[in-house]
């Protein structure tokens, strides 16, 4: 029993029950299965996670961020710059307690260089309804590509925990 | 000297007067926090609900930071150490080594149990369980976890020792028995996560005294995470090892071969993820090379030891039913299982939900760029509700029904009610947990207290459906929480009014004052001998019904799988 010992001293070289065995081969392989599907999509997949990262400090990335706003801004909502970057270009937004920062207007099929970073606490990109989320650190500013595939308006949630306002903070993208 | 040992005569178990008092004392307090935190989790459920909505921000941010404290690592930890003196003095009939340092470790647990939970309940400690800087609590919610870490670390070293004792005076022939190895494995496990822990923890607290200026927070989560998940590996070692125990008790099942079910618990140990990269897959600064490593090392070890106990478990009790006559078809060994019998229903329902749900949702949301799609999402929390609460918790659950007659040495009261508890439970966290698998999966955020930004400057809808799994997800919550208070009802109740089995079981020695000395008269149990020898196993297949159930557990898992990858390829495309 397994509550006693077991039923031979040297009981390692007792072999392998059939189906123990078999399953084992079995689900060795699905796990080298689901492991080489990350490399896989690194080759093939339209949906990776970036690789370029940058030290930052908060005063910094809102110093650049604010800078690429007030360049591209085409309008106003709520007291928020609604900002449309150029084609292929860079695009900036912050989180900070409790916003994104600010209202991004995009084009559908045009691939854009997304930075993200916060200006405080960790905050959770959690862009809707595509469904993709990111960590967002402080101190640490990412780049990634994106392409916006769907026209519309997007919401972006926040989705880490960031303080007694956390459901408010919320931000927008908008595809045309 | 007086005799220490009693020998139970249902179970013919040996308890150590000392390790039974302990035993006692940790199993009781694990209990009053799951009854807390269990309080919590409802709370917090019906304010996720949309139309209930029943907290206040400040509060739910607060109960939500106490309900993962409370259960994941008080309940779990009190548990878990009852447990270590379960499988050493009891299972190897020894001595428990230095009494007296168990107690103090239990005293620095609840000490620190106490002080984090009052720390969270002053309000200014709403950190969440992960309390990710540079997000600041009070120090003393540092200082409580720390001291919990350092009472827990007694107790491993305590279990250690008595396995040192119990090769020492020979107290058992061979090897150690499949339960106390999984127990070690824990042990093992238990202190590396503590050491991980206490590098991450001892700075924070620094850090809120304002001893140290700056913790960086892409390093505090890679250094928490080396504790926050392999404690759960913690629980996974700590709960199989329940389930082989409560295959032995209920059925006198024997490992279907020790060496792959030793071997499956060697892999947690090697294979434990140090640092638990799954939960920095969508982390800046860490890169793709780094994660996709160390998220699987290349193999999926670990998921595979899992695997292996998925079916070694089932499989051995499938072998001891069918000696027993139980040979019909595929599956009367498992129609014919006592399921009325709680110790035997809570395992197995924690068994099948663990690995259905809780496995195949962990390994798909673990895979890197799948988890671009959950991270964050309440998916997370209804994937580690498949697995701690059901899981870990259901399989205490389930060794908690035989232990009260066993150890406590009373009468389980409302045996009615028992029969019911663990199917209760589970359909409530099944309701729960597939709920909230639905509305992560449609991007419900996790520690939310408002889905429908009622005071955010800017609007965003979710879908109704996700709104509404919410609300039925509630539904499961207050079924599930049913479930779990009649499980601390019916342990308490027992412990207080249930009929002594021993003249000596009274009302204290419930909570783990010793029983009077009347009570032990063996001074030395015998020899714990070698498990009578049988020759079922190797050339025929031995559990054809357990292996087809594997067969469409594989069959499921990569199905999920490959629904995730498709519902991944239709995300805006990015890298």
């Amino acid at each position: 029993m397994a509550i006693t010992p077991p039923s031979e001293k040297i009981w390692w070289n007792r072999p392998l029950d059939k189906v123990e065995g078999l399953w084992i081969l079995l689900a060795l392989a699905w796990c080298l299965i689901l492991f080489l599907w990350m490399p896989y999509w690194h080759i093939y997949g339209k949906q990776n996670l970036s690789n370029e990262a940058y030290r930052t400090s908060p005063d910094a990335y809102e110093a650049k961020a604010r800078a690429w706003a007030d360049k591209h801004k085409v309008g106003e909502e709520n007291g928020i710059p609604v900002v449309a970057p150029q084609d292929g270009g860079d695009v900036y937004m912050l989180g900070r307690l409790w916003e994104w920062w600010p209202i991004l207007q995009l084009k559908k099929g045009v691939t854009y260089r997304l930075h993200l970073s916060s200006l405080d606490w960790q905050h959770g990109f959690s862009l809707q309804p595509t469904n993709i989320n990111l960590q967002v650190l402080p101190g640490y500013e990412t780049v990634m590509k994106i392409t916006p595939d769907q026209s519309g308006s997007f919401g972006v949630v926040c989705n880490e925990f960031c303080g007694v306002g956390h459901h408010t903070m919320l931000g927008k993208i908008y595809v045309k | 000297m007086a005799n220490m040992f009693r020998q139970c005569p249902d179970s013919g178990l040996y308890f150590h007067r000392d390790a039974e008092a302990l035993m006692k004392a940790h199993a009781v307090l694990a209990v009053v926090f799951l009854l807390l935190g269990g309080v919590g989790g409802l709370l917090i459920a019906l304010t996720r609900a949309p139309t209930v909505h029943l907290l206040s921000a400040e509060n739910f941010y607060m109960v939500l930071t106490f309900h993962g404290t409370a259960v994941l690592l008080f309940w779990i930890i009190f548990f878990e150490i009852a447990v270590l003196y379960f499988a050493s003095s009891t299972l190897l009939r020894v001595r428990p080594a230095t009494p007296s340092i168990g107690w103090l470790g239990f005293l620095l647990m609840l000490g620190g149990a106490i002080m984090t939970t009052v720390a969270i309940f002053a309000g200014n400690s709403s950190v969440m369980f992960t309390s990710y800087v540079p997000m600041q609590a009070s120090p003393y919610f540092y200082l409580g976890l720390i001291l919990f870490a350092v009472g827990a670390l007694l107790g491993c070293f305590i279990f250690l020792g008595t396995l040192v004792i119990a090769k020492e005076e020979k107290t058992y022939e061979g090897s150690i028995p499949l339960v106390t190895f999984g127990a070690v494995t824990a042990a093992i496990i238990a202190i590396f996560t503590i050491a991980t822990g206490a590098i991450i923890l001892i700075p924070t607290f620094m850090w809120s005294m304002g001893w140290i200026s700056h913790i960086d927070p892409a390093m505090y989560r890679v250094l928490w995470w080396g504790m926050g998940h392999s404690s759960q590996q913690i629980n996974v070692s700590a709960h199989v090892a329940v389930w082989y125990a409560i295959a032995a008790i209920v059925f006198g099942a024997k490992p279907m071969s020790e060496k792959v079910s030793r071997g499956a618990f060697l892999l947690y140990i090697l294979f434990l993820q140090l640092a638990s990269a799954h939960h920095l897959l969508a982390d800046p600064g860490i890169s793709s090379n780094w994660k996709v490593f160390n998220t699987s090392y290349a193999m999926y070890l670990a998921v595979l030891a899992s695997m292996i106990h998925g079916l070694t478990v089932p499989g051995s009790i499938e072998v001891a039913q069918r000696k027993k006559g139980f040979n019909n078809g595929l599956f009367e060994w498992l129609t014919k299982a006592p399921w009325g019998n709680p110790v035997f229903s809570g395992m197995f329902l924690s068994l099948i939900i663990f690995g259905f749900i809780g496995g195949i949702t962990g390994v798909v949301m673990g895979t890197e760029q799948i988890n671009l799609i959950i991270h964050n999402t309440i998916f997370v929390p209804a994937h580690f509700h498949a697995t701690v609460a059901v899981g870990t918790t259901l399989a205490f659950m389930a060794i908690t029904y035989f232990l009260i007659p066993v150890l406590f040495r009373r009468k389980l009261v409302m045996p009615g009610l028992a029969k019911w508890q663990p199917y209760i439970f589970s359909a409530g966290m099944m309701m729960l947990i597939m709920f909230l698998l639905g509305a992560g999966t449609l991007g419900v955020p996790r520690r939310h207290w408002d889905v429908n930004f009622a005071d955010a400057v800017l609007k965003y809808e979710f879908a109704g459906t996700a709104i509404t799994l919410l609300g039925l997800a509630a539904v499961g919550a207050v079924l599930a929480a049913v479930g779990g208070a009649l499980y601390c009802v019916i342990a308490v109740f027992s412990l207080v009014f249930g009929e002594k089995l021993d003249p000596h079981a009274g009302l204290l020695q419930s909570f783990g004052v010793p029983l009077s000395q009347a009570a032990y008269t063996v001074d030395r149990p015998s020899t714990l001998g070698l498990s009578a020898v049988e020759t079922h196993g190797h050339g025929e297949v031995s559990a054809p019904g357990t292996f087809a159930l594997a067969l469409v557990f594989l069959l499921s898992f990569v199905v999920y799988f490959f629904i995730n990858a498709k519902y991944l390829a239709s995300v805006w495309p990015m890298g």
